[in-house]
């Protein structure tokens, strides 16, 4: 089955962190990406710039636009990237998610396959 | 008249092992949860016409399937996708009607597949609980919404989404990973316990239309039990809930209140089913690894098997609390072993150990009932009535409530 894993990082959780362990953090998060990847559990992903960059656009339903400054949901947690997972099942999916390297909130939502 | 009502009574507990038996190996074959649950459904009431006309048939569990067989080809000859499930369906039908067979290893992990499925983390605990029932307990939406107080358009919803969920999500029907289990069954053991308390907890005699929740959860952490014989959690969880139960008779005084330990008629209680869990408790201490559910039903058989509330070994029972302690650091488990403790050492020890944890439980009736007990056995009666008032504004449990009012009330002057 086919999964989005959504990756959520609170601002601070890595802001208290020193830039050596930043970085530190941030190899332990590629090493894990590259593992996954190579066994084909990960199809696709990206890692995003952070929320401050976004821009939402509504259409309303007269069919107005508005485009606005910031991501669409205004919370501690924020988008910081995303995969797609081809795994067996759920528990497949939980356990691949559980082992993520860093202090984030994941979610995982199946894709519509059609 | 009696012979045929013994009859109909073990025709039903035949057909309810079967029929979790049915529905486990249905949702693996079909993978899909309603069509199995109609199938069960058709098959149940087939045999509810049948076996008391014709007789129990040699091996229920063929029966039943066969007949579940029948309806499926019925229902779906006209639809190629169902047609290797009809082959699987089939060869299972025959491989339990091979004379050897005796409820077989692959029978059994269905049921324990099932079980794990509807526990599964991600569903919500309110679906855990309605699927459990729905599905291995084989109540209906109106008696699992009966039991719980909720209209039974809530928990029909809840069936609805958590089926849902389990097909679209991709939960798998299978028994968790070894890594998996222990966190897994402690699930499972949630849910189950629940459901006990449920029923248990509101068991006053005056709601005797609301189904006896405490013997469906009893029934299903027996077949948890017989399912897992290596685990001692769920032998814990048997034990835990028998010991309440051989002791239920004498919770309530017939005006319907609430009878607490110390001043329980211990004859009334089933020493023969305390005799039983107490061997079950020592089954799963021989195991070597308690886990707390465990630990309690040891804490609970030491009451059951106490002479009287004096004579109990409670030094026995502090140093289990301190085992349940190093498992579950809880302050709940610290008021309990301060209760335990109070008769060992005496209540002015006692609240030393309580009055640290109100930061934590300020907002639990028990807490406060306790410290009011202990207060009042100090001789610092303002302030027990002070406690018993605060636990009172906690609970909305009628028993509980009423044994605190009485509490409350204006005491003759007899010095005690």
């Amino acid at each position: 089955m086919k999964y989005m894993l959504i990756i959520a990082g609170a601002d601070d959780a890595w802001g208290h962190l020193s830039e050596a362990e930043q970085g530190a953090l941030y190899g332990k998060v590629r090493t894990w990406w590259d593992e996954h990847a190579e066994t084909g559990e990960i199809l696709d992903g990206h890692e995003l710039q952070p929320g401050s960059t976004a821009t939402t656009i509504r259409r309303d339903p007269s069919g107005e636009v508005t485009v606005t400054d910031g991501p669409f949901v205004e919370g501690k947690e924020m988008v910081a990237g995303y995969g797609i997972l081809d795994v067996p099942d759920l528990d497949a999916a939980i356990r691949l998610a559980s082992s993520w390297p860093a202090p984030d909130t994941l979610e995982i939502r199946p894709i519509v396959e059609r | 008249m009696t012979e045929r009502r013994t009859v109909d009574v073990s025709l039903d507990l035949v057909l309810r092992e079967e029929r979790t038996r049915l529905i486990a190996s249905l949702v693996r074959i079909l993978g899909d949860w309603d069509l199995a649950e109609e199938l069960v459904q058709e098959a149940s009431v087939a045999a509810l016409e049948h076996w008391p006309i014709d007789g129990l048939p040699h091996n229920p569990g063929a029966w039943l399937m066969t007949t579940a067989r029948r309806r499926a080809i019925d229902r779906l000859r006209r639809d190629a996708r169902f047609r290797d499930r009809l082959q699987r369906l089939g060869a299972e039908a025959e491989e339990m009607e091979r004379p050897i067979q005796t409820g077989g290893p692959l029978a059994t992990d269905d049921r324990l597949r099932l079980l794990f499925t509807c526990c599964h983390p991600a569903l919500s605990r309110e679906a855990q609980v309605a699927l459990t029932l729905r599905t291995v307990g084989g109540l209906d939406s109106a008696q699992v919404a009966r039991a719980f107080l909720v209209p039974e358009s809530t928990v029909a919803q809840r069936l609805v989404r958590a089926k849902r969920k389990i097909r679209d999500a991709g939960i798998p029907f299978r028994i968790p990973e070894a890594s998996e289990l222990p966190g897994r069954l402690e699930g499972v053991l949630a849910v189950l316990y629940l459901v006990f308390n449920e029923g248990y907890l509101a068991s006053d005699g005056a709601t005797s239309d609301r189904r006896d929740l405490a013997r469906d959860a009893e029934w299903l952490t027996s077949l948890l039990v017989r399912l897992m014989p290596e685990e001692p959690e769920p032998l814990g969880l048997l034990a835990l809930m028998r010991l309440h139960l051989a002791r239920v008779e004498a919770r309530f005084a017939p005006d319907g209140s609430l009878i607490l330990l110390p001043d329980q008629d211990r004859s009334r209680w089933d020493a023969a089913a305390i005799a039983d869990a107490g061997e079950l408790v020592e089954r799963g201490l021989r195991m070597g690894r308690p886990g707390p559910h465990l630990l309690q039903a040891a804490i609970v058989a030491v009451h059951a098997t106490a002479p009287s509330y004096a004579a109990t070994d409670w030094a026995e029972i502090v140093a289990l609390y301190d085992r349940l302690f190093t498992l579950q650091p809880t302050p709940v488990v610290a008021l309990n072993r301060a209760l335990a403790l109070a008769e060992v050492a005496g209540p002015e020890v006692a609240l030393a150990e309580v009055d640290p944890l109100a930061a934590r439980l300020d907002g639990y009736h028990l807490f406060h009932a306790a410290r009011g007990e202990l207060l009042r056995r100090l001789g610092r009666l303002d302030e027990a009535r002070s406690a018993d008032r605060r636990a009172l504004s906690l609970t909305d449990n009628p028993a509980e409530r009423r044994l605190l009012e009485e509490r409350l009330m204006p005491q003759p002057a007899d010095g005690a």
